[in-house]
């Protein structure tokens, strides 16, 4: 950071270089971007979600999800007290729908993370190494491609222990694969460029080819399909609990879907029961999905589909 | 299906893009290349079908505890009777033989015996899917159709006004989670709310005690939320896949040569464009197929429809790792047979593929 105040191209190091380049880079990705009004409103809604959720403890507090000691009366409705009524032992379910947000997110963010990673790996490494680990690789990818993926997460949370880590392990393991082809094609185009071939002759071995060369070109393809990721996460991680698989010790969008079921918010017509928290799935859902879109059509103008 | 498992080794060449686009090929499609193709294909399904029934057999096995709790229900057994049911369902084997002769009872169409019901799974699961079909076979129809319609539409007129709204709304309830759409409309129509008295019934297939055509009248009173349900959810992904694709076709050369040949927009459109968009959608209806059969199973849980969906549900909540176990497998294998009849179709639609 000592180099910011000397001009640049008297020290054009290659690392200067290539800080430029990218910083030039993003700007030019930021201003494509900028054009999109869909991810304009996408991204507005996430900042928005991620104030709100970053706020939770100081604005509604850990003790908004205890059952003892809840303000009001169970299933009240809508009121100046209470915005969006009390659940079925009393408690604010506007504080409930912003803790919740929390858990949610954290979710949908490490299940897609992970997700991504393990696709990214099995991409980046089946298309370096040809040859018998690839069709391996590929053959299981193909293969967890045709599972039904929902299924084989509810599946496998259901064979583990409630936990939040469960969750994240279930969507993860499961959602990969489409990854793991987007990855590969990638790395296949990239790896079929001269300068990979420069770089072998230079003495530049599989590590340094996979994570000098292959990665930051794949970089942006994993990005955008980390933003479409999260929002499919979200909505398995609200399925999941609605199921009744979730931890049951936290407060989460879907755990509120469920207990609203359970507690006959639906017979008993506790419409503020159950509007809200499908209402915040939702809306992030298709925050990032908007998000997305519009990362993968400044990335592939070619695709000009997402405006 | 099953049968095809023994011919599984046949598959060499053809096994490796079972879920991928097919390689285009030149164009000298005969008979006997078909056929290749085809036995390829199959052979691929096969063995993913025996992969399928192998980690059935294993994921459920990583449970921790003693499934023979679950069986009492927390009731106060002796020690004999633990050991009875362990040998009336086989647990008290080593898991080894357990593994053989669940594989070969599984290929004579013997999928164990259900904890919860007493009875065999393969009944239950032959019980339940005539109503899975037709809750499923119906929302496909509608939102097949729908999603191609309004994604023909779309394209057409794209960037306008109507084309934004109605991206907009298919990304929207694409983003919805269905159980939640569901419990929603159950409010709305079925209890009942302000000025809107309730409609439709809140759940179950048939009000009961009801002959001929009066009881088909009463189905289809049952299915009309479950179906709208599952309609909303899914026709997104149709909708924006014919978009796109049709989206490449328009800058085609042909359709200026249509359209030069004075055609009408109208004709353009469904005779030339049309037809050749449609092409990467066959795949994805297909591939959609699987995404519903996940979908069926909380749609039919929150309507307690009395099919697959609702049946794992009933399932999962014991759990009755049989039934479960059995379940798991005709999801996958239906997404798998699914996946196969889109590969199979795939070079009848276009010559290009499949040599």
């Amino acid at each position: 950071m000592t180099t910011e105040g000397t001009p640049a191209a008297a020290k054009a190091g290659p690392r200067t270089l290539a800080r430029q380049r990218r910083r030039h880079l993003a700007v030019r990705f930021w201003k494509r971007y900028r054009t999109h009004r869909a991810g304009l409103v996408g991204l507005a809604a996430l900042v928005l979600f991620a104030l709100v959720a970053s706020a939770a403890p100081l604005v509604v507090g850990s003790d908004v999800s205890s059952v003892t000691g809840a303000p009001g009366r169970p299933l009240e409705s809508p009121s100046g007290e209470f915005p969006l009524g009390t659940d079925r032992f009393g408690r604010d379910l506007l504080g409930l729908v912003v803790w919740g947000s929390r858990v949610s997110l954290l979710v949908g963010l490490l299940a897609a993370v992970l997700s991504v990673a393990i696709g990214a790996l099995v991409g980046i490494t089946a298309g370096h190494f040809r040859g018998a680990y690839a069709t391996v690789m590929m053959r299981i990818t193909d293969w967890f491609l045709v599972m039904p993926a929902l299924v084989l997460a509810i599946a496998l949370a259901s064979v583990m222990s409630r936990s939040l880590g469960t969750i994240v392990l279930a969507i993860g393991v499961t959602s990969w694969p489409t990854t793991a082809r987007l990855v590969r094609a990638q790395t296949l185009a990239v790896e079929s460029r001269p300068y990979i071939e420069r770089a072998k002759a230079l003495g530049g071995g599989h590590w340094h080819i996979m994570t000098r060369h292959v990665l930051p070109n794949v970089m942006p393809l994993v990005l955008a399909q980390t933003t479409l990721m999260i929002s499919s996460s979200i909505l398995t991680e609200a399925t999941l609990a609605f199921l009744g698989l979730g931890d049951p010790t936290v407060v989460s969008w879907g755990g509120l879907l469920q207990e609203a079921r359970e507690a006959g918010a639906v017979s008993s017509g506790a419409w503020w029961y159950l509007v809200p928290p499908g209402v915040a799935i939702a809306v992030v859902a298709l925050a990032f999905t908007l998000c997305g879109r519009a990362v993968e059509s400044v990335l592939n103008p070619r695709l000009g589909v997402a405006r | 299906m099953t049968a095809d498992a023994a011919s599984a080794p046949v598959d060499k060449a053809g096994g490796t893009a079972l879920a991928g686009p097919p390689a285009r090929g030149p164009r000298a499609r005969t008979g006997a290349s078909y056929l290749r193709y085809s036995a390829g294909k199959v052979g691929g399904a096969a063995v993913s079908l025996l992969a399928v029934l192998v980690t059935s057999f294993f994921l459920f096995r990583l449970v921790p505890g003693d499934p023979v709790k679950y069986m009492t229900g927390g009731r106060q057994v002796s020690a004999e009777q633990l050991a009875a049911y362990r040998r009336e369902f086989g647990l008290d084997l080593p898991l080894w033989e357990q593994f053989t002769s669940y594989c070969g009872k599984a290929l004579t169409g013997d999928l164990g015996t259900s904890y919860q019901f007493r009875a065999p799974v393969i009944d239950k699961i032959t019980e339940a899917l005539p109503n899975t079909l037709l809750l499923t076979g119906t929302a496909f129809v509608l939102y097949t159709a729908l999603g191609v319609f309004l994604g023909t539409r779309s394209a057409w007129r794209h960037g306008r006004l109507g084309d934004r709204l109605n991206t907009g709304l298919a990304l929207t309830l694409y983003s919805v989670p269905s159980f939640w759409l569901g419990l929603l409309l159950i409010i709305v129509f079925s209890v009942g709310m302000g000025p809107v008295p309730g409609l439709f019934p809140t759940g179950g297939m048939e009000s009961g005690g009801k002959e001929g055509f009066a009881y088909t009248i009463d189905v289809a009173h049952h299915l009309v939320l479950p179906v709208v349900t599952l309609v909303a959810v899914e026709y997104g992904q149709t909708l924006l896949v014919t978009r796109s694709a049709l989206l490449d076709e328009m800058g085609g050369d042909y359709l200026t040569t249509a359209r030069a040949k004075g055609l009408r927009d109208d004709l353009v459109r469904r005779r030339h464009a049309v037809p050749n968009a449609l092409l990467p959608t066959v795949t994805l209806i297909f591939v959609n197929l699987g995404r519903t059969v996940a979908g069926v199973i909380l749609v039919e849980t929150v309507f307690s429809w009395p099919g697959l969906g609702g049946l794992f549900y009933q399932a999962l909540s014991v759990p009755d790792l049989p039934l479960v176990q059995g379940l798991f497998f005709v999801f996958a294998s239906s997404v798998i047979v699914m996946n196969t009849l889109a590969d199979l179709m795939y070079p009848l639609l276009d010559p290009r593929v499949g040599r």
